[in-house]
C-alpha cells in the first residue's frame, strides 16, 4: 500500500477553500452560483453543508474536489487540499487525488453504479487503478467494509450487479466504494434523500460509524437539518450561493445566530391544538383497491374524517396513502367497499359523479410546478373553476379572482402571470386559490409542503390553517413528514403496506404505547437533537429489534 | 445576511423567477440571438415563399409554353436555356416552386391532421384504441415508406391526389408516434389530472391542456416531416412515378434534363441545368433544417435525432 | 427458462408476426386493382376468353384466403409467380428469373457501401461526441446537417459532374453484367457506392453522436470520473459495455435506410439492381414484380431491426444477470 502524506490526527487543516466563485451556464449566459464562499475543514472533522434547493451546496461540494460539474466553471478563489492548490493542478494530477485521497458518494446510488459491472469490481476500481493495493487485497478489504456497513451476506453481495440489490444497500455499497482507498476526505452528496425514513436510519448509522472508525474527514451535503444534526461536528448554512452562518453543530442547533438559520426551525414551532367533531364529512368504508392486477394496493381501509378538522395520513412510499386519495377522488374505483360523503355514498368512478359532487372535494398537489398548466395565466387557472362550477363571467369573475388572490395574500398584479413567473410558494398559493375557488367542503392535500423550502412551508401551513378557520374546510393531509403532522393535524391515520395501522387523535397516536410499525416509523424520523441517532440505536439494541452498528 | 426574512410576505417572495415579457418581446429577443444559420434559413424560406405565391407574376414565360428550340443554351432570352421540349427552364423552376412546395405542404398538413389527432387521442385514451392504433402503426412502419408508396402508386396509379393521400397516410405513422409520445408526457402531469377531477370534457383537455404544451415539439417536427415528405415526393417524381408532366416539378425536371450533364466538357452551363432544380430542392431542405435545428435548441436544448 | 432466451424468443416471434402481416398487406394490394386491369395488361386485342383465362390464373374467382396460401407457399419456395410484362406479346417470364441476378447486384452495392460507411460514421460520431462543442464537432455537425438535406440524386449528379465528366475518374454508368470481373465491378460501382456512403454517413454520424452524448451524461460516468478513472478507462470500461445497444440500433436503422436509398441511386447510375427493377415494374404496373420487390425490401428492413433488437437484449446487463 502506498504511504500517504500526513498523519491522521485531528486538528490539522485539511481543506481550505477561500473566496470560491462558481458560475453556471444557462440561457446562453454565465451567471453566478457560488458568490465568494470560504470553507475550512480539519482532519477527521465532519461538516454538514445545508441549504435549500438552489443554494449551491452540491456545486460547492464538488468544487472541494477541484471539480466543476459539466456546465459550470470555477472562476475565482483558491482550493488548498493538504497544502496542494487543486485549482493549479491539471486533469491528470486531479485524477491522482480523486478516488484515492478524496472520494465522492452520490445522491442516487442506483444511477451512479454502472449497470454493466459487479459491485465489488466498481468498489475497488479506484483503489486498484491508483495502485494503492493489489486487486485481491482490495477486494478482501471491500468485503470487510461491506460487513462493517451491515450489508447482508458481505462475502458474496459484491458479486451482484447493481440492479440486483435494494436502494439502501446500494447507498451503503457506495460508501464502501468511497472508503476503499481510505481517503482523507469524503463528499457525501445528499446520500439518503432518496431513501424512506426507516431505511435512512440504518444507512445514516452505518455511514457515521465508518467515518468515525477510520477518522475520515467528510462534507455531508443535505437539506435536512435533523439529519445533519446527527452526522456533523460543524455546520455551514448556505443560501443563494453565500454563507449564512458557520458554527459547531451543537452550538448552532441550540442557539442559531442568523434570522435565516432560525427560520429553518420555523415549522417545528407551529403547533395547533387538536380539535374534533362528531360530524363525519367523509368515510372511506372497508375499501380494497388494486391497479389492474390481483395484488391489492389497499386492503380493508376505513378512515373517518370529521368536518372542519385536519386528518393526516402518514406512511412511507408504497403504504397506499396516495392510492387512498385516488379512491376518494374517483380516479381509481375500489374493488370493494365504498366512500360516503355527507352520509351519502359517492359514485365510485369519476365519470359517474355530478358536477356538484366534484366541486365539493378539491385537491392540492405536491408539485405546484406540474399541477398548473404552464401555458395558462393565473387568471385562467383560478378563473376556470369559477366559470365551470359557478358560471361566473365578466366583471363578477374578475372581482372573485381578485378576492381569492387577496385571501392567499397576493394581489391583482399576479393575474396575468404565467406559472413560470412565480416563485415556489406563490405557485402553491395559486393552487390553493384554485381549490378554494370551487368553494369546497373537503380539500385533499398531497404532500403539499414537501417540495418547498422551510420558511415557505411555514407560510403555506399558516395560510391553510387560517382558511380552515374562516371557511370551516376539512383537510385530508397526506404526508410523510411527522413535523408537519405535529404542526397542523387533529387526527392521524398511520398506513403500512396498504392497511391502516391505527387512527386516532393526534396526541394519542404520538404518545406511547404504539403498535410496532408506528413505533418504527415515528422513531425513525430524525430529530434535531444531535444525540438522537445514538440514543435511538441504543434503545433499539436494548429492545433487540436491530443489531448494533459498527464492527 | 439581512434580517428581511422576518418580514416575510408571499407577494415579495423572490426566487429564480422568469421575468415577465410579452410574446413579441420574447420572440424578438430570441430572433436577435439566433445564429447566422437560422437567419440564412429564414431568409431562404421567405424567398421560396414569395416565388411560390407570385409565380405567375415573376416567371418570364408560361409553365408549359413551348418554344422552337429544345435544349437552347443559356442566353438573355432564356436565362437557363430550354428543356427537351423547348420550355423555358427558369419559368419552370419558378412554377416548380409553387407545385413542389405546395404539394409537400399539403401532404405534411394532412399527415399532421391524421397522425396528430390520433396520437393525442391515443395518449389520453390509453385503452384498446391506443393498442390497436399503435400495433397498426408498428406494422405500417415495418415497410420502408418509399417502397410502400411505390407499391401503392403502382396499384392506384400516379396522380397528385393519390400521391398526397398515400404519402400523407404513410407519414402520419411517424407523426402519430411523436404526437403520442409527447402527449403522454403531458397527460401524466398533475394539471391534466386536476382538469379531469374538475370534470372537464375530453375536448377541453385536448384543446386547452395538451395542445398548447405539445406545440413546440410538434412545430419542429412539422419542419422535419416537411423536409422528409418534400424529399420523398421529389424522389418519386425523379423516378417518374410522382408528379406527372406537364406540371412543372423539380424532381421530374432533374430527370428530364439529366443527360445534359454529360456535355459538361463542351458547355458547362448546360450541364448545370439539371443541377438547378436539384439544388433548389437541397437549398430549401437545408434552410428548413437550419431553422428547425435552432428552434429545437432554443426550446429544449436537445436535438432528437431521427 | 433464462429471461434472455425468453425475451429473444418473444422478439423473434414478434418479428415473424410482423413479416406475416406485412406479407398479407402486400398480397392484398392486388385486390384493389381496377376492374379493367386485365385488358390493359393483355392489350386491346385480348379476346374475352384470354381475359377470363388470365383472371382465372390470377385466381380472382377463388376466395382470398386460398389465394394467399397458394401465393405465400410459392414465395417460401422462391416462386413469386410470373411477370405481367410481355404477356400481350405472349412471352412470359418468371419473377424469380428477373429478380435473382439483380438481387445479388443490389446486395453487392449495399455491402460495399456498408463496409466504407459504418466504420467511417462511427469514428466520426464518437470523436465528435468526445470532443463535443469543439471546432471539429461544429464543423462535422454543420457539414452533415447540410448533407442530410440533399436528395440522393443531387449528390449523385454532382459526383457524376465532377468525377465522371469533368475529370474522368469513374464511369458515370454502372451497368455491370454477370460476367463482369470483381475488380471491374468495384470500379464501376464506385460512384453509386460513394453517393450512398455520403448520405448514410451523415445520418449515421449524427445519430451516433447523439447516442454517445446521451450515454456520457449518465450519472455513473460522472461517478467514474470522480473516482479518478482515466479518460480512456471511462470510455472503454464504463461507456462501451453500455454502448452496444444504442450503436447497433443506429447501424441497423441506417442500413435499413440504405435499402431505400438504393432505389434512387440505382436509377441514376442505371445499375441493374432490384430497386431499378421495382421502379420499372411500378411504371408498367407489373404487380407480381412489384409485390416481390416490396416483400424483399420489407423483409430486409424487418430483419435488420430484429437483429438490432436482439443485440440490445443480449447486451442488457439487467437481462443478462436477472435478480
Amino acid at each position: 500500500m502506498k504511504s500517504k502524506s500526513g498523519d491522521r490526527t485531528a486538528g490539522d487543516l485539511l481543506l481550505d477553500m477561500r473566496d470560491i466563485r462558481i458560475e453556471g451556464f444557462s440561457d446562453d449566459v454565465w451567471h453566478p452560483i457560488i458568490k465568494g464562499v470560504d470553507l475550512k475543514l480539519h482532519r477527521g472533522e465532519v461538516m454538514g453543508l445545508i441549504g435549500e434547493s438552489g443554494a449551491g451546496k452540491s456545486t460547492l461540494g464538488k468544487a472541494a474536489m477541484g471539480y466543476a460539474q459539466p456546465g459550470c466553471r470555477i472562476t475565482d478563489g483558491t482550493i488548498m487540499f493538504d497544502g496542494m492548490d487543486l485549482r493549479a493542478k491539471n486533469d491528470a494530477e486531479l485524477r491522482e487525488l480523486h478516488g484515492s485521497r478524496i472520494a465522492y458518494v452520490a445522491q442516487s446510488a442506483a444511477a451512479s453504479f454502472n449497470p454493466a459491472h459487479r459491485l465489488i469490481d466498481q468498489c475497488v476500481e479506484a483503489t486498484v487503478g491508483h495502485g494503492l493495493r493489489p486487486d485481491d487485497e482490495a477486494k478482501a478489504d471491500a468485503r470487510e467494509l461491506f460487513a462493517a456497513l451491515q450489508l447482508p451476506d458481505p462475502d458474496n453481495i459484491g458479486d451482484r450487479y447493481p440492479h440486483q440489490v435494494s436502494g439502501g444497500q446500494l447507498q451503503r455499497a457506495m460508501t464502501a466504494m468511497a472508503m476503499s482507498s481510505r481517503p482523507d476526505l469524503i463528499i457525501f452528496d445528499e446520500p439518503t434523500t432518496a431513501l424512506d425514513v426507516t431505511t435512512q436510519v440504518e444507512v445514516l448509522a452505518a455511514m457515521r460509524d465508518i467515518v468515525e472508525q477510520f477518522h475520515t474527514a467528510a462534507i455531508y451535503i443535505t437539506h435536512d437539518l435533523a439529519v445533519v444534526a446527527q452526522m456533523a461536528d460543524v455546520i455551514k448554512v448556505l443560501r443563494y450561493g453565500e454563507t449564512v452562518e458557520d458554527a459547531p453543530a451543537r452550538k448552532m442547533l441550540a442557539k442559531p445566530e442568523e434570522a435565516y438559520t432560525r427560520s429553518l426551525w420555523a415549522v417545528r414551532s407551529l403547533e395547533k391544538p387538536q380539535e374534533t367533531s362528531e360530524d363525519i364529512i367523509l368515510r372511506v368504508n372497508g375499501v380494497d383497491a388494486s391497479y389492474g392486477s390481483t395484488i391489492k394496493v389497499l386492503e380493508d381501509v376505513t378512515i373517518d374524517i370529521p368536518r372542519g378538522s385536519t386528518v393526516a395520513v402518514v406512511g412511507e412510499s408504497g403504504s397506499g396513502k396516495s392510492t387512498t386519495a385516488r379512491v376518494i377522488t374517483g380516479l381509481l374505483p375500489p374493488m370493494k367497499g365504498d366512500v360516503l360523503f355527507n352520509d351519502e355514498p359517492l359514485p365510485l368512478a369519476l365519470k359517474d359523479r355530478t358536477k356538484d359532487q366534484l366541486r365539493r372535494i378539491q385537491m392540492i398537489y405536491q408539485m405546484a410546478d406540474t399541477a398548473m398548466n404552464p401555458k395558462h395565466t393565473v387568471r385562467d387557472i383560478i378563473g376556470r373553476p369559477l366559470e365551470f362550477y359557478l358560471g361566473l363571467s365578466g366583471k363578477k369573475l374578475d372581482e372573485r379572482i381578485s378576492e381569492l388572490l387577496k385571501m392567499i395574500e397576493l394581489d391583482d398584479s399576479f393575474m396575468e402571470r404565467l406559472p413560470s413567473e412565480l416563485s415556489g410558494g406563490q405557485k402553491q398559493r395559486i393552487c390553493i386559490a384554485r381549490a378554494l375557488a370551487a368553494d369546497p367542503e373537503l380539500i385533499i392535500c398531497d404532500e403539499v409542503t414537501s417540495a418547498l423550502d422551510q420558511i415557505v412551508q411555514e407560510g403555506i401551513l399558516k395560510l391553510l390553517l387560517r382558511l380552515q378557520k374562516e371557511f370551516n374546510i376539512t383537510y385530508l393531509f397526506i404526508t410523510h413528514d411527522i413535523a408537519t403532522v405535529k404542526a397542523i393535524s387533529d387526527q392521524i391515520v398511520v398506513m403500512f403496506q396498504g392497511r391502516v395501522v391505527e387512527q386516532g387523535m393526534k396526541n394519542d397516536i404520538l404518545s406511547p404505547p404504539h403498535p410496532d410499525y408506528t413505533q418504527l416509523l415515528l422513531s425513525s424520523v430524525p430529530e434535531m437533537d444531535p444525540d438522537w441517532l445514538t440514543q435511538l440505536l441504543e434503545s433499539r439494541t436494548e429492545a433487540g429489534g436491530m443489531a448494533a452498528s459498527g464492527n | 445576511m439581512s434580517t428581511d426574512d422576518q418580514t416575510y410576505s408571499a407577494a415579495g417572495e423572490v426566487a429564480s423567477v422568469a421575468e415577465r415579457r410579452t410574446w413579441w418581446d420574447r420572440t424578438w429577443r430570441d430572433l436577435k440571438k439566433a445564429p447566422l444559420t437560422a437567419w440564412f434559413g429564414m431568409i431562404v424560406i421567405s424567398f421560396y415563399f414569395v416565388l411560390a405565391v407570385f409565380a405567375p407574376l415573376i416567371a418570364p414565360y408560361g409553365e408549359s409554353q413551348i418554344f422552337d428550340t429544345p435544349y437552347a443554351p443559356w442566353s438573355s432570352e432564356f436565362w437557363f436555356g430550354t428543356d427537351q421540349l423547348g420550355r423555358d427552364v427558369l419559368s419552370r423552376l419558378i412554377y416548380g416552386a409553387r407545385n413542389t412546395i405546395g404539394i409537400a405542404v399539403a401532404t405534411t398538413a394532412l399527415s399532421f391532421l391524421i397522425g396528430g389527432s390520433l396520437g393525442v387521442m391515443a395518449a389520453i385514451n390509453r385503452s384498446w384504441l391506443d393498442q390497436a392504433l399503435s400495433r397498426f402503426v408498428d406494422v405500417l412502419m415495418a415497410i420502408p415508406s418509399l417502397i410502400f408508396s411505390l407499391m401503392l402508386l403502382s396499384i392506384f396509379g400516379s396522380n397528385v391526389v393519390n400521391l398526397i393521400i398515400i404519402i400523407a397516410v404513410l407519414d402520419a405513422t411517424r407523426v402519430f408516434r411523436l404526437a403520442r409520445a409527447v402527449s403522454l408526457n403531458v397527460v401524466v402531469m398533475d394539471y391534466v389530472e386536476a382538469s379531469r377531477l374538475r370534470g372537464e370534457s375530453l375536448g377541453w383537455v385536448m384543446r386547452r391542456d395538451i395542445l398548447p404544451n405539445i406545440l413546440p415539439p410538434m412545430v419542429a417536427e412539422f419542419g422535419l416531416r416537411f423536409c422528409f415528405v418534400f424529399l420523398t415526393i421529389a424522389s418519386l417524381s425523379f423516378l417518374g412515378v410522382g408528379i406527372q408532366p406537364p406540371t412543372a416539378d423539380w424532381g421530374s425536371m432533374v430527370r428530364e434534363n439529366a443527360q445534359l450533364i454529360s456535355f459538361a466538357e463542351y458547355d458547362m452551363k448546360a450541364a448545370m441545368t439539371p443541377l438547378l432544380p436539384a439544388g433548389a430542392i437541397a437549398l430549401l431542405t437545408v434552410a428548413v433544417n437550419f431553422v428547425v435545428d435552432w428552434f429545437l435548441h432554443k426550446t429544449s436544448g436537445i436535438r432528437d435525432e431521427k | 427458462m433464462h429471461p434472455i432466451v425468453r425475451t429473444v424468443l418473444q422478439r423473434l416471434g414478434l418479428g415473424l408476426l410482423t413479416l406475416f402481416v406485412v406479407s398479407v398487406i402486400i398480397f392484398s394490394s392486388l385486390q384493389f386493382l381496377p376492374g379493367d386491369f386485365a385488358t390493359s395488361v393483355l392489350g386491346q386485342a385480348a379476346t374475352p376468353e384470354t381475359v377470363a383465362a388470365f383472371r382465372k390464373e390470377l385466381g380472382l374467382n377463388e376466395p382470398a384466403i386460398t389465394r394467399y396460401v397458394q401465393w405465400i407457399g410459392g414465395v417460401l419456395q422462391g416462386d413469386f409467380g410470373s411477370s405481367f410484362s410481355g404477356r400481350s406479346q405472349g412471352r412470359e417470364r418468371e419473377v424469380m428469373e428477373l429478380i435473382g441476378p439483380r438481387l445479388w447486384n443490389t446486395l453487392f452495392l449495399a455491402g460495399m457501401t456498408a463496409i466504407i460507411a459504418v466504420p467511417l460514421a462511427l469514428t466520426l460520431g464518437i470523436t465528435a461526441a468526445l470532443y463535443r462543442n469543439s471546432f471539429y464537432d461544429r464543423a462535422v455537425n454543420a457539414t452533415t446537417l447540410t448533407t442530410i438535406s440533399f436528395p440522393e440524386f443531387f449528390v449523385a449528379y454532382i459526383l457524376i459532374l465532377v468525377l465522371a465528366t469533368l475529370w474522368k475518374v469513374f464511369p458515370s454508368l454502372a451497368n455491370v453484367r454477370e460476367s463482369t470481373e470483381l475488380a471491374d465491378r468495384i470500379y464501376m460501382t464506385a460512384l453509386p457506392a460513394l453517393t450512398l456512403t455520403l448520405v448514410i454517413v451523415a445520418h449515421m454520424m449524427r445519430m451516433t453522436r447523439a447516442a454517445i452524448i446521451n450515454l456520457l451524461a449518465s450519472p455513473y460516468i460522472e461517478m467514474a470520473r470522480l473516482k479518478g478513472v482515466s479518460k480512456s478507462s471511462v470510455i472503454i470500461k464504463h461507456a462501451l459495455p453500455n454502448a452496444w445497444a444504442p450503436i447497433v440500433n443506429v447501424i441497423a436503422f441506417n442500413l435499413a435506410y440504405l435499402v431505400v436509398g438504393v432505389v434512387v441511386v440505382e436509377v441514376v447510375f442505371v445499375y441493374p439492381g432490384v430497386g431499378q427493377l421495382m421502379v420499372d415494374a411500378v411504371t408498367t404496373r407489373d404487380i407480381p414484380v412489384v409485390q416481390a420487390c416490396a416483400l424483399i425490401f420489407a423483409a430486409t428492413y424487418i430483419l435488420l431491426n430484429l437483429f438490432a433488437d436482439i443485440v440490445s437484449i443480449v447486451t442488457n446487463p439487467r437481462l443478462l444477470h436477472p435478480r
